[in-house]
């Protein structure tokens, strides 16, 4: 004990719709070590965003904790008041979102919200502009004093996004939060941010939990990538693992289908049939079932992630088969 | 064979700002053509320009041979049953308010095909994308991204169109929802012989897609070939760094990455000589001069200092 710095354990969230209790996370659980890089990979609607915003308590108003912790530094975050989160918001765990247009202020200069930002320092306004200009060249900004003063429209798409990479560890947080902090770029501006937060975590040591459904992003900065499929975790694992031995069936088609895998050019591209279930409406059984081509009698269970061995984790039935096999 | 679209020296400035500065290129009859070049490189004005919905004070755009540059929107409004757009934003470009009935099915209306029965079509059209026929009551916000993306491809295709203009048509999917995407503008191109241009900065869209593509710096064409041998022969430095920045879904492979130096230069101030000079790995003081477009083998490049 301890070097787990954010742990989720058998996390559960629902949202209160019309149409019934939408099962948005089931039974979450996997760890996030200090100074770690963890993915999560998932497609649409797998839970991705609740789970951050259930991490930073920033959930809607109809959503409902069922069961489950999540223990950042040892302490459940569920059970903390609204002031408590607020003191760790921002200073031990802070957020980069995916669109970098949308997450400065348009009318004030970049210098202002920098500053604005260290609310809770007690250093004067021209250290905190000097604190603000440091951190700009941290993430590639060049002649940060004059750039201080432009307001968000004078800076690309990707310097934006080094912005708010800055904003986000101005207070120098523990966990950094990556929610698709490189979705709206392009090839050449994702590589840079990669690198740049490659960069920073080792210069600064925080953990960063990277959300993205790019692989090959994933494949390139993480060192353990947790895999959610419709509200549930189906593997989780170290990145080799993940990407040359994946034990889950939906883990494997998803690296299949990655046109990046393809290097000839593919008149069918390989997709996953059917649709993602409704999580209003959960079908019994494992969740990947309908849409698995390997799925038996057996998958009207629902497996447990169970662990393969040291650090990987899947939910399938054929796992347990291979082991009474061999 | 003739081109369905014939692009010639395009220009479009907003005041000062020359956004597209020549572009040229063709699209042949059931051919895809993909342009690709980072944030700001003109991509989407492009497209827009042909469609007329950008400025475009020189140069020509021919679409079957007549010349539409310039034309006005009572003069374009036919040829828009020819021409489609997909745009950008699934959600943002379908009306909240409407339904997808109507949303796919709302081309009739603005061409005043009144014989055409609205809910049969709207059924078809959703067959057509692959999407249940009950969807046609759904409003966009009952929408995934990649149903969205769909509506906007069944009302793209409602006039039955020659030439589709796809801006990122794949942005903010996922990666089986992608694949199902380029299968069905693939099948539909061999089906119904269309003609496509897409917009897009992801690289492995454009290997599995694109029959020819352009790569565009600061509004101009700085290479243009086939597909296969842009992928296996950039000879641009630049296209070399954007092939080279494309991440691998593996943690192992080596990658040898070609860093692009600094930012976008400002189109205010456009650099002298090689546009690309002060960001190319292999710039040399040749390259102080201006390179001039220059084409080998069908393969386009505009560089002093090819690979």
């Amino acid at each position: 004990m301890s070097d787990t710095l954010l742990e989720i354990d058998n996390l559960s969230v629902d949202y209160e719709t019309e149409r019934g209790d939408l099962k948005a996370l089931r039974d979450i659980s996997f760890d996030v070590q200090k100074g770690e890089i963890v993915g999560i990979v998932g497609e649409s609607g797998c839970g991705k965003s609740t789970l951050i915003s259930s991490i930073l308590r920033l959930t809607a108003p109809n959503t409902r904790f069922r069961q489950g912790e999540v223990r950042f530094k040892g302490d459940d975050i569920l059970t903390k008041t609204e002031r408590q989160m607020r003191d760790l918001r921002g200073s031990d765990i802070s957020i980069v979102f995916q669109d970098p247009m949308q997450t400065h202020n348009p009318v004030l200069t970049i210098g202002r919200q920098l500053v604005d930002i260290q609310h809770r320092s007690k250093a004067t306004k021209a250290q905190k502009l000097d604190i603000a200009a440091k951190m700009l060249a941290a993430v590639g900004i060049p002649d940060p004093q004059a750039r201080l003063k432009q307001h968000p429209h004078e800076f690309s798409g990707g310097m934006r996004q080094r912005i708010a990479i800055a904003m986000a560890l101005m207070s120098e947080p523990d966990l950094l939060i990556a929610d698709e902090p490189t979705t709206a770029l392009d090839a050449t501006l994702e590589v840079q941010i990669i690198e740049r937060l490659k960069d920073l975590q080792s210069e600064m040591n925080c953990a960063i939990l990277f959300i993205s459904h790019h692989l090959g992003v994933i494949a390139e900065l993480c060192d353990r990538v947790v895999v959610m499929y419709a509200g549930a975790v189906v593997e989780s694992g170290d990145v080799r693992e993940i990407f040359h031995d994946p034990k889950h069936p939906y883990t494997r088609r998803l690296i299949e289908c990655d046109p990046g895998h393809i290097k000839t050019r593919a008149r069918i591209l390989p997709t996953i049939p059917g649709e993602v279930p409704d999580l209003a409406n959960l079908p019994d059984g494992c969740i990947f079932r309908d849409r698995c081509e390997q799925a038996t009698d057996r998958c009207h269970q629902v497996p447990a992630l169970e662990k393969l061995k040291e650090g990987h984790f899947a939910a399938c039935w054929l796992n347990h088969h291979e082991e009474a096999a061999t | 064979m003739s081109a369905i679209l014939d692009v010639n020296d395009l220009q479009t400035s907003y005041g000062s700002v020359n956004v597209l500065a020549g572009v040229s290129f063709s699209v042949q009859p059931g051919e895809t053509y993909a342009m690709v070049g980072e944030s700001g490189s003109g991509k989407t004005t492009v497209i827009r320009a042909i469609a007329g919905l950008a400025p475009a004070q020189a140069g020509s755009v021919k679409f079957d041979g007549q010349e539409i540059r310039g034309l006005s929107e009572r003069a374009m409004r036919p040829l828009r049953k020819d021409i489609a757009m997909m745009f950008q934003d699934p959600i943002g470009s379908l009306s909240p308010r409407v339904t997808v009935r109507n949303l796919i099915t709302e081309p009739y209306r603005i061409q005043g095909m009144k014989e055409k029965d609205i809910d049969a079509e709207a059924k078809r059209l959703l067959a057509l994308v692959n999407l249940p026929s009950h969807f046609a009551d759904r409003y966009p916000y009952q929408l995934s991204g990649g149903q969205a993306r769909r509506v906007g491809v069944a009302r793209a295709l409602a006039l039955e169109p020659k030439l589709i203009l796809a801006d990122e048509p794949t942005a903010g999917l996922d990666v089986s929802v992608q694949g199902e995407l380029l299968n069905l503008l693939n099948d539909l191109r061999d089906r119904l012989g269309l003609s496509m241009v897409i917009i897009t900065h992801n690289l492995n869209v454009v290997r599995h897609i694109a029959d020819r593509m352009g790569i565009l710096y600061l509004g101009r064409l700085v290479e243009e070939g086939s597909t296969e041998a842009i992928f296996d022969e950039p000879r641009h430095p630049y296209t070399h760094c954007l092939l080279s920045a494309n991440p691998e879904p593996d943690p192992d492979a080596q990658l040898e990455r070609i860093a692009l130096k600094g930012e976008p230069p400002s189109l205010l101030m456009r650099p002298s000589g090689c546009e690309f000079r002060e960001r190319c790995p292999v710039a040399s003081d040749i390259c102080l001069q201006t390179p001039k477009w220059e084409v080998n083998n069908d393969h386009g490049l505009r560089c002093l200092t090819p690979r």
